[in-house]
Formats: C-alpha cells, structure tokens, sequence
C-alpha cells in the first residue's frame, strides 16, 4: 500500500518550516465528523434499503425479518462507506462494533421480553388483593380472578427456604471457614468434594430425598422433604461461593488479628466474618434466589396442595414454581393467566432478593472513606470493616 | 528510669521453645468444631453422590449393560434404556449453547469494550439478574412466546436447508398450509429456552475475565495504533481465552442438568434422531420429572442411575471448566 523506500538507510527527518501548525484533534476518544457520518449515514442508508427489501422487492414480511435484513444491509453499508475512506483494518472494526453491539442488543431484548411477556400476561389477576391473600381452596379452574389466590404458595416457598436456610447457611459458611481458616488435607478433600456437588443437577437433589424420604422411609410429600431438597441443592452452591468470598480476604488482615494475640475464633468472628460481610450477604442471597426459583427438586418432594399448609410435616404443601408449573399445565385459560400472574410474584420476589444482595455487596460509602483517608481525624477509628474489600473485589464476589 | 537487664547467664543451656503448629485450648476448639461441620458437609454431599453411585448397582444388575443402549423407556413391559435420553440431552444442550455461546461472548465483549463507563456497572447487574431469572419463567418463556416463532423459524430451515441432516422434518416442506404441530415442542425449541438460562451464566464468567485483561497490554496495543477490534484480537481474546472455554462449559454444565424448561417444553419421544427440528425428544431430567411418580422401586433405581449419569456428566464438564479457568492467566491473587 504504501511506497517501498528505495533508501533503507536511517536519515533525519526534514522539517517543513512554512507548514501551517497541524490542528490538534479537539477529542482524541470522540469520533470525528467524518467517522460519525459513516457510521450514522449508514445507518440511515441501511434503514431505508431495508424497507425498500422487505415491504416491496423481497418476500420477507414481519419485524423479524426486518431485523435480520437490517443487520446485514447495516453491515454491507458501513463496508462500504468505510471503504471509501479507510483500510480493511477500519472496516472490520467497523464491521465487529456493529455485530458486538447487535448481539449484546438480542440480549437485552431476550431479557425484556421474558419480563414484559410475564407482567402482560399475567397482571390482570394483581389487581384484585385476593389473590395474595387467598388460597385456592375450593376454587375451580374457570372462576374469575376476584377467587383465590397464591398465599398458600407463597407461604409455602418462604417456609420452605427458610427451613432449607436453618440447615444450610450455618453449614455452608462453617464450611468454609473450615476451607479457608483450618485447612490440611482434610479440608482439601472437602473442597473437592462440595465442587464436585455444585455440579449436581437439581433434578437428581430432589430424586435423591424423593427416594430417601418418601419411598425408603415411607413419610408422606410435605414440606420438610422439599427443604431438604433444596437443602442438598443449595448447600454446595452457598459453601462454594462462601470459599470464595472467604479467600479473598487479605491474609494481612488475618496476620494482624493473630499477631496482636487474638485466637483464631476471634480473628474469625472479629476480623474475617465482618470483612467479608458484604461478599458472604450476596452469595447466601443468590443461593436464596437459586433455591426459590427451582422448580424440580420441590416437584418431586412436596406434592402440590391448593390450601393453605403451615406445618411442614404436615403433608402436601405447595410453592410458587411449583404453583406455576401445575398451574400451566392444566392447559385452561384462566388458569394460564394465574399462572402468569403467580410467575410476575415470583420474578419480582426473585429482583428483590437481587437488589437487596447489590446493596449489601456495595461496600459502605467510598466517599466517606476516600475523605476520612484525605483529612485523617477521630473519625477514621470508626470506619467499618468493609472498607478493606476494595469495590473492585466485592463486584467480582458477587 | 533505664536499667540494665540483668545478665542472662550463658552458661545455662538455652534451648529454642519448640514450636508447634498444633492448636491449643480454645483454638484447639475452634478447629475441631468447624473440622466438624466441614465433616458433615462432607457426609452429606458426598452421601448423596455415593448414594446415587450405589444405585446403579441394582440397575445393572436387573437391566444389564443393554441399560445402556435401549432406547424405549417402556416401565408397564420393563424395557429400560438411557441411549435415546442421554443423546436428547447433549441435542438440548448443544442447540442451547449454539444461541448461547456466541451470544454470550459479544455481551461480555460489549460490556467490557464498547458500553460507556457509566452503564457497565448496571448492565453487569442486569446481566446478573438474568441469571437469577428462574428456570420455570424462561420456560414459560419459550413455551408461549418464543415457541411459535421457532416453529416458523424451523418451517423455513427445513424449506431451505432441508438437505442438512439435522434439518430434517417428517412432513412435507412445501405443504400450502404449512403442519405448524410437527415443528413445535422440539429439542430446538427447549434449547432455545435453556440457552437464555445459560448465557448470563457463561458471560458473567467471560466478563469477569476479560475486565482483567492487563491495562498496560492493551494501552500498548493501543499506542502501537490498534483499533478496539484490534486491541480484543491481539490482548482482550487471547488473554480471556480459558475464560471463554471455561464459562461455556459451566453454561453447558447447567444447560444439561436442565428440568423445567425442557418438561415444560418437549413432547417426551423416546428414540435417538438427529432431527433436532422436529417435535419429540427427551432429556434425563425431564425423564425423571415426568416419570418418577409410577415408578417401582427397581425402576426408581434405573431413574436414580439415570440421573447419576447425568451428574458424571455434568461434573466432568464441570471440573473441566473449572481448570481451564484456573490454569488462564485470570487466577491473579489478591495478597499480591
């Protein structure tokens, strides 16, 4: 492309001393006018060709069409306005921005749409303040939505999480405290061995207590067998990601506790635990927000009652996904919008649970902290311990 | 006032403390109680793995190695066979992570490259919450709005690329009204479901790793004149490499241990095809979901065996990923 220099040798460069001063470039990160015309003009172009294909030369009629003819006429505009003026390093830079950016688009529109598609489908039955606080007793398949409603399902759920959180928060951050603060070859076997059972499917969780429990031991399907399943589900998953957390962790900070003669318990209790609060607080909360949404291990465990159960061993019991997924089933419309309905309850629940994790992983007030090491006063005693996870290591922790 | 310390005398054999790393009193305490409770997790869940081990012992034993190679799963003639599951499976998964790996790589890509600074914290999130969605909502997903869509979508696979084996369908493509039921409750339309599951899994990893691709590496790319396409090309891609690998296997670990979606979705069929467009296949945990209700107590052995197929899978795919990210040069410690 360029021309071969016949001289190789090295010689000095020659100044122009009438040239007029190069002008710098007013923004080096913004692209230049001529760059946001390519890229917009093509654009443009692309939209335009687009319609002119779809609605009068090719038989290609619907927005999903229209969309995958966008694409690719996109592409071959900005080659060809790229080719114009730039290299082929220019054009597939060009051409990779469009496609990066197009895919990350399909995403979130995925995303979108499975929660718009839910809400729409499924609000009519919000509006009426039975529907949480009613259950389904006696209530048929074809009655109006201002009958019944999901509080035996919901009450269900959170009974079962709670009683699978009893078992398995202490359990799986002890567990982790035992990978990361005792340690030995003991503690290397079960690290292997609770990794090897994230893998477990939860499908097989719930056959396993299904087998245990109820074909073996001869109890009935209640809710206790369903804790238990999600139990086993989610122990793994919480001791896992509680390691994690525990191990980024600073050893100075453990080697400090230690050196000033505190004993272990304590540099845990004191120095570890309240460090990596933060961490440990999203990794129980979407363990949490796992184990509310799986539908398969409850499936198997609880059987699915219409009324309203509190007592755990006390027989059928139903949850939401479990709700939702008997209810689509039976295949009547109503029933289908209840379903919905139910299923907007349980995205909403699950979006809280995930705020809730945000804004305890956010480590506390960086402003604050970055002042109090600016201007060192009384103040900076009291700082609280999350500031030693930097921002950086508590986003990658959750 | 300063005084002299009084002489220690050297004559005396002075020996060093000996030192041990043995816990003593309450941390002697502290570590057998949590050696305790790392015990019982231990039991736990490696009892529900040795369970599932065992169970295929009566399996074999009353189904023969032909456990393996059957297709039907016929309990009222006692004919019991995984062949047609576990290959419906890998077909679920594969169409899964065909729609989810590249898309995936592109939002990890465009979080960590093109999005401004200022929204990349909340697409992360939203990124995040997509893989808290759960699995019974994309199936509801895919199942009432994304079905119909992939059924025409299928129709017109089949009409132009028909003569690709696994584009096959059994009905005529060219039919004026065109059988919309023989091209739904496919393991094309259940993987397209799975795969909205799997894609925030596998790029929360790939972001993850790519975010750590070393400033200075890509600062010199840039001042040696790359574009940003060059600069993923030469520093972000090859850097992130074992985390791509490895969070498409994690992805592809939960797209085969996938239940409700697939239940919700395929219409169970019990013979291998490669037809992945046509209606009817199964998976191993649709199997036991819809199955385990009439089960006897052998063939509930069949099904626990079926399922601990599924974990060795699953845990291999698992174990892979997990070392090929730990073995990219991603794994920086953070006492450094």
């Amino acid at each position: 492309m360029t021309a071969v220099h016949e001289d190789t040798r090295t010689h000095l460069p020659v100044y122009d001393e009438d040239a007029e001063p190069a002008t710098p470039r007013s923004s080096i990160g913004r692209a230049s006018a001529s760059d946001r015309f390519d890229r917009y003009g093509a654009m443009l172009a692309a939209l335009a060709l687009t319609w002119l294909l779809c609605e009068r030369v090719l038989p290609l009629a619907g927005p999903a069409w229209f969309a995958i003819v966008f694409f690719l006429t996109c592409i071959a505009m900005t080659v060809m306005t790229t080719a114009l003026s730039g290299t082929l390093t220019d054009i597939k830079d060009r051409v990779a921005s469009i496609v990066v950016t197009a895919g990350a688009l399909v995403v979130g529109v995925a995303l979108a749409s499975t929660v718009v598609f839910v809400v729409s489908r499924g609000w009519r039955p919000l509006l009426h303040p039975n529907f949480f606080l009613h259950d389904m007793a006696g209530v048929g398949p074809r009655d109006s939505f201002d009958r019944g409603g999901i509080l035996h399902a919901i009450v269900g759920s959170m009974i079962e999480l709670a009683l699978a959180l009893l078992v398995t928060l202490p359990l799986g951050i002890g567990t982790a405290v035992f990978m990361t603060e005792v340690g030995g070859r003991f503690a290397q076997v079960v690290r292997t061995v609770v990794e090897a059972m994230t893998a477990l499917p939860s499908i097989v969780a719930g056959l396993f207590i299904y087998s245990v429990f109820i074909v073996t031991l001869h109890l009935p399907p209640s809710g206790l067998a369903a804790s238990l399943a999600i139990g086993v589900m989610m122990l793994p998953i919480i001791a896992r990601a509680a390691d994690v957390v525990l191990r980024v962790v600073p050893s100075g900070l453990r080697e400090a506790g230690l050196a000033l003669g505190s004993s272990r318990w304590r540099v845990v209790w004191n120095v570890i635990l309240p460090t990596a609060r933060p961490g440990l607080a999203t990794a129980v909360i979407l363990g949490v927000a796992r184990g509310v949404g799986e539908t398969s291990p409850v499936l198997l465990t609880s059987g699915a009652s219409s009324f309203m159960v509190t007592n755990p061993t006390g027989g059928v019991m139903n949850s939401l996904p479990l709700y939702i997924f008997t209810t689509v089933r039976s295949g009547e419309p109503a029933s289908i919008t209840r379903a919905f309905a139910a299923a907007t309850v349980l995205l909403f629940l699950v979006l809280l649970l995930f705020v809730i994790a945000r804004v305890l992983a956010r480590p506390k007030r960086t402003r604050r902290s970055r002042r109090i090491r600016l201007r060192p006063g009384p103040e900076s005693t009291v700082s609280g311990p999350g500031r030693f996870l930097s921002r950086r290591s508590t986003e990658d922790l959750a | 006032m300063t005084t002299i310390p009084a002489q220690i005398r050297p004559d005396e054999d002075v020996l060093p403390r000996a030192i041990s790393r043995r816990p003593t009193g309450g941390d002697a305490v502290f570590a057998h109680i949590f050696r305790a409770v790392g015990a019982s997790v231990l039991v736990v869940t490696g009892g529900v793995g040795l369970f599932l081990a065992w169970q295929a012992y009566p399996t074999l034993h009353h189904y023969g190695w032909s456990f393996f190679t059957t297709q039907q799963w016929s309990p009222e003639s006692d004919v019991l066979g995984i062949a047609a599951v576990v290959v419906g499976t890998l077909e679920v998964a594969a169409v899964a992570m065909f729609f989810a790996f590249p898309l995936a790589l592109v939002t990890a890509l465009f979080i960590t490259e093109y999005a401004p600074a200022k929204a990349r914290a909340l697409l992360v999130s939203l990124v995040d919450l997509m893989a808290a969605v759960p699995s019974i909502i994309w199936g509801l997903w895919g199942f009432f709005l994304v079905m119909p869509h992939a059924a025409a979508l299928a129709h017109w696979l089949q009409q132009n690329l028909g003569w690709l084996p696994f584009f096959r369908v059994d009905a005529d493509p060219n039919a004026p009204v065109w059988d919309a039921s023989r091209y739904v409750a496919s393991a094309f339309c259940a993987g397209i479901a799975v795969a909205g599951m799997v894609l925030p899994m596998a790029c929360a990893v790939m972001r993850q790793v790519f975010s750590q691709a070393p400033v200075g590496e890509r600062e010199a790319a840039l001042a040696l004149g790359a574009t940003r396409w060059g600069v993923i090309t030469s520093v972000v891609l090859p850097f992130g490499r074992g985390g791509i690998i490895g969070g498409a296997m994690l992805g592809l670990g939960r797209a085969l241990g996938e239940t409700i979606a697939v239940l919700l979705i395929v219409s169970p069929e019990f013979v291998i095809k490669p037809r992945v467009l046509e209606i009817g296949t199964n998976t191993i945990s649709a199997l036991i979901a819809g199955r385990f209700g009439d089960a006897t107590n052998i063939q509930l052995s069949a099904l626990l065996a079926a399922g601990f197929v599924l974990f060795l899978i699953t845990l291999v795919v698992n174990t892979v990923a997990a070392i090929i990210v730990n073995r990219s040069r991603s794994g920086v410690g953070t006492d450094a």
